[in-house]
């Protein structure tokens, strides 16, 4: 209870008064770090880097110099962002040993705060996924398949190597920041959200997930995917906590073309007591086939409790919301086929070793540096870029995805500020079920409730809810008005209050490799 | 309809991953398929939409002016194969 009123109350206290130092932090990080490498949610660990910077921020404490909150706070960041000579792979071969000369604008705006760098968190390979199960260096394991909750409710094994096999996803594409963010392993961590990649795996692991307007964050060093709807995210434990971040990352970037110009004024939320100016929609289409009946009932339980408490709850209608996925398909795969262009072996990245021609030299770097999935899609992508093809598919789900965009265009002209969705269709699956179908039909399954947004352009966040009957997190999606974040964040913050998810309890893992897990410590305070 | 080979030829031209086997024809084909819901849509007069940002138009042009470069060590430090300032290449 104490962490989760976050960054500004308690830990950034904490910093100044010195009950803790930016060092304590960062070791505790660390440590726990290494005590849970089973979760693999990190590809990188830049111990010695973020120990420096750790350092440099307790000599501007003891100065009484801090530069604002996030000072001596731990982080992690995505590995598909540049970070200056930090290794940066997009979990792919193509870029393992990859070194970037430059930081993506995120990441120099928290370093630049004193924000302290762990390190970067592993993913689905190239963000394209929703498991985070697709890249090279494996799958990352979601932390509350090692929690009381989940253990209690499981058929009980009679050893511990089905235990093992039992253990659930984080879902993706950002899985390894949201398992990161989950386990305490850090206190904030960045994601990239193009279908849901960023809120799908914060409902999964039981954290804040918050996808900005498009055009809010500057996009420059993120590797793309698809340039048009991609974002960086947002993973804290509360909703206090990505205002924080939100705060000091949001505004325009002369570096990215694609940032608005508008002023960008970071925001404390306030406490929102009376709710009853509100009008929340419930999109009908949400109701998609396959919505576990329990998301179903927690999402009706959370439409009463703001009609409770004096809201106006109108269902409303975003009728081309089916289509968004078969939208994104063309689009995303169109997109990629571009972006993944520069990735030749020239410049950088994994080079082949045939010489026969240019030619065969790229094919061969490629086929060897992406895996299926990456390919997949750079093939369908081209196709639809075909001349003969370019109007009846691509130009197609352009307008497709006008519509899908006027839709919420409409419901929000009608007086609605805000949309209450679930966020995905079930809890989390054990990874040996979730591997039983290829990638493109679990992304498919599982981008529905989420996509939309990104064809819009519109913010959303993932609020951690309740857990399921298996004692795994559920949450639920709250939508907004393009840049009208504060009041998005402000809804989601009192909805937090109201339903008072559970802390996380990790139970002592006994592993036959290495040594215990310890019972969980808060990593602040002892 | 199958992809025809001559369209398959020259996607792989164009895409150079080379996925012709028939684990990636067969991947392209229902991709192919899947698309195909699109044109349930009815789309008549409807606009296509490049940017969500279209009705801001912050797509600007800035001064040409010259802000940064001269990074041509730190360019090449990740290229395998280089000689002098130049990224090497196979002939052909």
């Amino acid at each position: 209870a104490a962490l989760k009123d976050g960054l500004r109350s308690q830990v950034s206290a904490a910093l100044k008064e010195g009950r803790v130092t930016p060092t304590e932090l960062c070791q505790r990080c660390l440590a726990l770090i290494k005590s849970t490498k089973f979760l693999n949610a990190y590809i990188t660990v830049a111990e010695e880097t973020a120990l420096k910077q750790a350092e440099e921020s307790e000599e501007r404490y003891k100065r009484g110099q801090p530069l604002g909150i996030l000072d001596g706070i731990p982080i992690a960041v995505k590995d598909n962002f540049n970070t200056a000579g930090i290794e940066t792979t997009c979990a792919s071969n193509m870029l393992k040993g990859y070194i970037s000369p430059y930081n993506a604008t995120v990441v120099q705006k928290l370093l630049d705060q004193g924000a302290v760098l762990l390190g970067k968190t592993n993913l689905d390979e190239f963000a394209m996924g929703s498991g985070s199960t697709d890249g090279v260096f494996g799958p990352v394991r979601n932390p509350w398949s090692y929690s009381k909750h989940y253990k209690e409710k499981s058929v009980p094994k009679s050893h511990s190597e089905d235990e093992e096999s039992n253990w659930v996803i984080t879902g993706g594409s950002s899985g390894g920041s949201a398992a990161a963010v989950s386990s305490f392993t850090c206190f904030a961590a960045l994601g990239s959200d193009t279908g849901g990649s960023t809120r799908n795996p914060a409902a999964r692991c039981g954290v804040v997930g918050l996808k900005p307007t498009y055009g809010l964050i500057s996009r420059h060093g993120l590797i793309p995917l698809v340039n048009s709807m991609d974002v960086p995210g947002i993973l804290t434990r509360c909703v206090d906590d990505a205002a924080v971040l939100l705060g000091s990352l949001a505004g325009h970037d002369p570096k990215d073309s694609t940032t608005v110009q508008d002023d960008f004024k970071p925001f404390e939320l306030p406490k929102l007591t009376d709710v009853s100016k509100l009008s929340i929609g419930i999109p009908k289409e949400y109701h998609a086939p396959g919505l576990s009946s329990e998301i179903l009932a927690l999402w009706s339980k959370a439409a009463d409790l703001f009609k409770n408490a004096g809201c106006k709850v109108v269902e409303v209608s975003l009728p081309h919301t089916h289509y968004s996925i078969v939208c994104y398909h063309v689009l995303c795969t169109a997109e990629v086929a571009s972006n993944m262009a520069r990735f030749d072996g020239l410049e950088y990245g994994h080079r082949s070793d045939r010489k026969e021609s240019t030619e065969s030299m790229y094919a061969a770097t490629r086929r060897e540096g992406f895996n299926d999935v990456v390919r997949g899609r750079i093939l369908s992508g081209n196709y639809f870029l075909l001349k003969q093809n370019y109007e009846k598919y691509f130009v197609k789900a352009q307008k497709v995805r006008r519509l899908i965009a006027n839709d919420f265009v409409k419901v929000f002209r009608s007086g609605v500020d805000v949309l209450l969705t679930p966020t995905t269709l079930t809890d989390a699956a054990p990874y040996t079920e979730f591997i039983q179908e290829d990638n493109r039909t679990r992304s498919a399954q599982d981008d529905i409730l989420t996509q939309a947004a990104n064809m819009a352009g519109l913010p959303a966040i993932n609020v951690p809810t309740a857990l399921s009957e298996r004692g795994l997190p559920v949450g639920l999606q709250f939508i907004g008005r393009s840049f009208q974040e504060k009041q998005l964040l402000t809804v989601a913050k009192w909805f937090e209050k109201q339903v008072q998810f559970p802390m996380i309890q990790l139970e002592e893992v006994k592993r036959h490799d290495s040594g215990v897990f310890q019972q969980q410590k808060s990593a602040a305070f002892s | 309809q199958k992809v025809s080979v001559e369209v398959l030829d020259h996607l792989e031209h164009l895409a150079l991953v080379d996925f012709r086997d028939s684990e990636g024809v067969e991947r392209l084909q229902k991709a192919i398929q899947f698309a195909n819901q699109l044109h349930e849509v009815n789309t008549d007069g409807v606009e296509p939409m490049d940017s969500v940002l279209e009705d801001r138009w912050c797509l600007y042009l800035r001064e040409d002016d010259v802000t940064e470069g001269n990074c041509t060590k730190e360019l090449l430090e990740n290229a395998r194969e280089k000689a002098e300032e130049y990224f090497v290449a196979p002939p052909g």
